[in-house]
């Protein structure tokens, strides 16, 4: 991704401020009183129980046990899998909740077991006060704020797995080491369009050996990447280890504070499909671990959540797009899908037959995308 | 442009003939330059399904064929782009369908209409053509093409047998002339270069216009099609008018002398045009494409002796004339005997074998083109013909004919087919149809 660098950080730019003013229906004060509670969600890796699944309109808060023996995840859905709100990585035994600003409508609660697929669903429904018929601008707004809250679940799985990979090399654990990269990769590559804005951080966590300038040291994942698969061996690499969590930290407290308007969101998408169409397909990108697929599909997922993200917006100007949108997503996932190996992906070792035939799903889906920033321009 | 009400002439595809625009159009007849058009297209275009889906502002166009760098009239009786008099370039692509519905296969067909007739007007496809659009939304049409004229391009579709599978319920309607090609002896076909559901010829007097239009149709087909190979030619191989003269191929022979003209139109409903009787109603008009190709052997043809060269394909090199004969039109003798008792013309010559006099009256109306694919690993020119063959019926004609050349043509020892395709083409569009529209009824 490197390769695009100076590109992706002119369409994203980057934009600080002080974020997450809610745009969403204005709190019932009473819907915190009236005994309900939070909503108990007790996910196991063939169910997705909720304690109830109504809830008030406002501020809900989910707590999610895993009784299950994979890693999961829980997300509140609206229309098109928009995330309302999500908690990644929550790892077998473990308990999270998500607090999340719901106006009133219909939503679905989903847990994916070994974060795969399309997740064990349930619908959720969200009564109380109605909320005024959204404005466009309102709409918009929405559509940051929802953003915000996806970049924001991300980095803390993101610094986790980070965490955990970092740990594995400094042990000496190649295997371990090897199964959590392309784990930790994940989170960076669906923020990607954010968290290669920060200009030198994206060269010092993911450059490719060839993308490195002269006079600059190769450092990142892909530095690790080289000695754990060619060298079999993190023999060496230790100082890389932190000097890769380190920076992830600082691009995370960076990410937090970046807000997108909705045309840099739609171009995030668009890049994040650029990325895959000129390095993943190709396999360039983790040449050495032939772990592509997974930053395919988390390039991918990263892209979609931009545009459910604009998706009420979108929704009012230009229908006809919005299922134009849905039917490519499914296409990418359904051929990813095939590459599929319990929570990951087989080796990236396409034919290339194998490689146009993905390549073009990927064109399918970035044409449509390319439109969105044009149709969110229309004042 | 949609309120223009003059009369749609259904003109054939004779641009050289069309009868001129009357002084008093000048307004519409500088609405065919690039760029100065947006501002009416993009008033009166409707936009539709991502913006293509503008047929309507289209089909009241009179035709303004009168140009020599203008417009070749897109609608008519027949599809242009086969007996229109050969342009010099050729960019021609053969699509997969990707969608498996029906209608989605139908959209596309109409956006790729409605887009191929501004293409061939020489504008730019869009709401808002290459430059006029908003800043934030990618251009609709890609740009390259703004500022040059029309150049006589032409789009021709043709429906490959693998269409009439069963995805899109067209099975029934697979014409039985479009046969799936036999093994010829000899070939060596590269599946990456041959069939397809749909293929796509863009002919034009500019590269750069037939690759314009290309690109444009493959990015309207995103997620619906998918480019399966395409071939960029240069230097036209034949005449499809006694106004052109003959071109030579890279074996520096003159090309297509005896080939089917756009003159001879009797003689053009008896070889290439699908009659009512041949069936299915909606092939009538229409034409089958064979394309093939063919790499040539440049260097070892090169190393060969004029005389077994001119032996090999049956006439002079300078003339062009048959050999034994002075003129490039000159009646061919097949009975003529030299001093010592052997033909004039080899028994085994190309010309000779590939004659009407020896194939049933068989002939073909040929618009290949030479291509130069840069140099193989070898260092050899990657380089040779792209055939291309329009017939009223391929079992009777092109599949007789190459049965009778893979036998026994020596120049067989200096190609080898290595691309290969079949292709129903549909009889013309009138406006406010599309391509095909009679196959989906």
């Amino acid at each position: 991704m490197s390769a695009s660098l100076g590109r992706k950080a002119s369409i994203v730019g980057v934009v600080i401020g002080l974020a997450a003013l809610s745009a969403c229906a204005k709190n019932d004060p009473a819907a915190k009183d009236d005994g309900t509670g939070p909503v108990s969600v007790q996910a196991t890796d063939s169910g997705c129980d909720l304690s109830r699944r109504d809830v008030k309109s406002g501020t809900s808060t989910f707590s999610i046990s895993n009784g299950g023996s994979k890693i999961t995840e829980f997300y509140v859905y609206a229309d098109g899998d928009r995330v309302m709100g999500e908690v990644e990585n929550i790892g077998p035994g473990l308990k999270r909740d998500l607090i999340v600003e719901l106006p009133t409508g219909k939503y679905q609660a989903v847990c994916k077991p070994g974060m795969v697929g399309n997740g064990i669903r349930g619908d959720l429904t969200v009564t109380g006060n109605a909320p005024a018929q959204a404005s466009e601008d309102a709409l918009l707004k929405q559509a940051t704020d929802s953003y915000q809250r996806y970049v924001n679940s991300q980095t803390v799985a993101f610094v986790e797995k980070t965490t955990e990979f970092v740990t594995a090399v400094k042990a000496g654990d190649v295997a371990k080491a090897k199964a959590l990269f392309p784990v930790s990769r994940t989170y960076w590559e669906r923020i990607e369009p954010v968290a290669s804005s920060f200009g030198d951080l994206d060269p010092k966590i993911d450059a490719r050996v060839n993308d490195v300038e002269p006079g600059t040291e190769w450092t990142g994942y892909h530095r690790i990447e080289q000695a754990l698969w060619v060298g079999n061996t993190t023999k060496g690499v230790e100082k890389y280890a932190d000097q890769l969590l380190f920076d992830v930290k600082t691009v995370v407290a960076k990410a937090k504070t970046v807000k997108l308007n909705p045309l840099q969101l739609a171009n995030g998408a668009k890049s994040l499909l650029d990325e895959v169409a000129t390095g993943k397909v190709t396999g360039e990108e983790d040449r050495y671990s032939h772990t592509d697929l997974w930053d395919f599909q988390a390039n991918v997922e990263g892209s979609q959540a931009a545009i459910q993200a604009l998706r009420p917006a979108l929704q009012t100007r230009d229908a006809a797009l919005v299922t134009q949108l849905d039917t490519q997503f499914k296409a990418v996932f359904a051929a990813l899908d095939k590459y599929r190996v319990g929570d990951g992906f087989k080796p990236y070792t396409a034919t290339e037959a194998e490689k146009k035939t993905l390549a073009a799903v990927v064109d399918g889906l970035a044409e449509p995308v390319s439109q969105v920033a044009g149709v969110i321009a229309k004042k | 442009m949609t309120d223009d009400t003059a009369p749609e002439p259904i003109a054939g595809e004779q641009p050289a003939t069309s009868p001129a625009a009357t002084p008093a159009e000048p307004a519409r007849r500088r609405g065919f330059s690039r760029r100065g058009l947006f501002g009416a297209a993009g008033a009166a275009v409707a936009t539709g399904v991502a913006g293509y889906a503008v047929h309507s502002a289209v089909s009241a166009e009179p035709s303004q064929a009168v140009d020599n760098n203008g417009p070749v009239e897109f609608h008519g009786t027949h599809q242009a782009g086969i007996t229109t008099p050969v342009q010099d370039r050729l960019h021609f692509a053969a699509f997969d369908v990707t969608t498996t519905k029906r209608e989605e296969l139908i959209a596309l067909l109409k956006e790729w209409t409605a887009a191929a007739a501004l293409l061939t007007a020489g504008r730019d496809i869009g709401q808002y053509g290459a430059v006029n659009g908003p800043d934030e939304a990618p251009p609709e049409d890609t740009g390259e093409a703004v500022g040059l004229p029309p150049a006589h391009l032409t789009i021709t579709v043709g429906f490959g047998p693998s269409l009439f599978d069963k995805r899109f319920g067209l099975a029934a309607k697979r014409p039985k002339a479009l046969v799936d090609l036999p093994h010829f002896i000899g070939d060596d076909l590269e599946d990456a270069r041959s069939y397809g559901d749909i293929a796509v010829q863009a002919c034009s007097d500019d590269p750069q216009v037939a690759v314009h239009a290309i690109r444009n149709l493959a990015r309207i087909g995103f997620g619906r099609t998918v480019v399966r190979y395409s071939q960029l030619g240069f230097g036209r191989t034949s005449s499809t008018s006694r106004a052109q003269a003959t071109p030579r191929n890279l074996f520096g022979f003159k090309d297509g002398t005896n080939n089917l003209k756009l003159e001879d139109a009797a003689k053009l409903e008896q070889q290439l045009w699908v009659q009512p009787e041949d069936g299915p109603d909606w092939m009538v008009g229409g034409s089958y494409l064979v394309s093939r190709r063919i790499r040539m052997n440049i260097e070892i043809w090169d190393r060969t002796s004029l005389g077994e060269q001119e032996g090999i394909i049956g006439r002079g090199k300078g003339t062009g004339a048959p050999l034994g004969k002075a003129d490039e039109f000159d009646a061919i003798d097949f009975n003529a005997k030299q001093a010592d008792g052997e033909p004039k013309m080899p028994a085994d010559s190309h010309v000779r074998l590939a004659h009407p006099q020896f194939n049933d009256g068989a002939e073909l109306l040929r618009r290949g083109y030479n291509f130069v694919d840069g140099s193989d690993g070898l260092g050899r020119l990657d380089a040779g013909l792209f055939f291309l063959a329009y017939q009223r019926d391929p079992r009777k004609q092109f599949i007789p004919i190459q049965n009778h050349l893979a036998k026994n043509d020596k120049m067989n020892e200096y190609i080898h087919h290595v691309g290969s395709g079949i292709f129903a083409c549909p009889p013309g569009v009138t406006p406010g149809s599309y391509w095909g529209e009679k196959l989906f009824a």
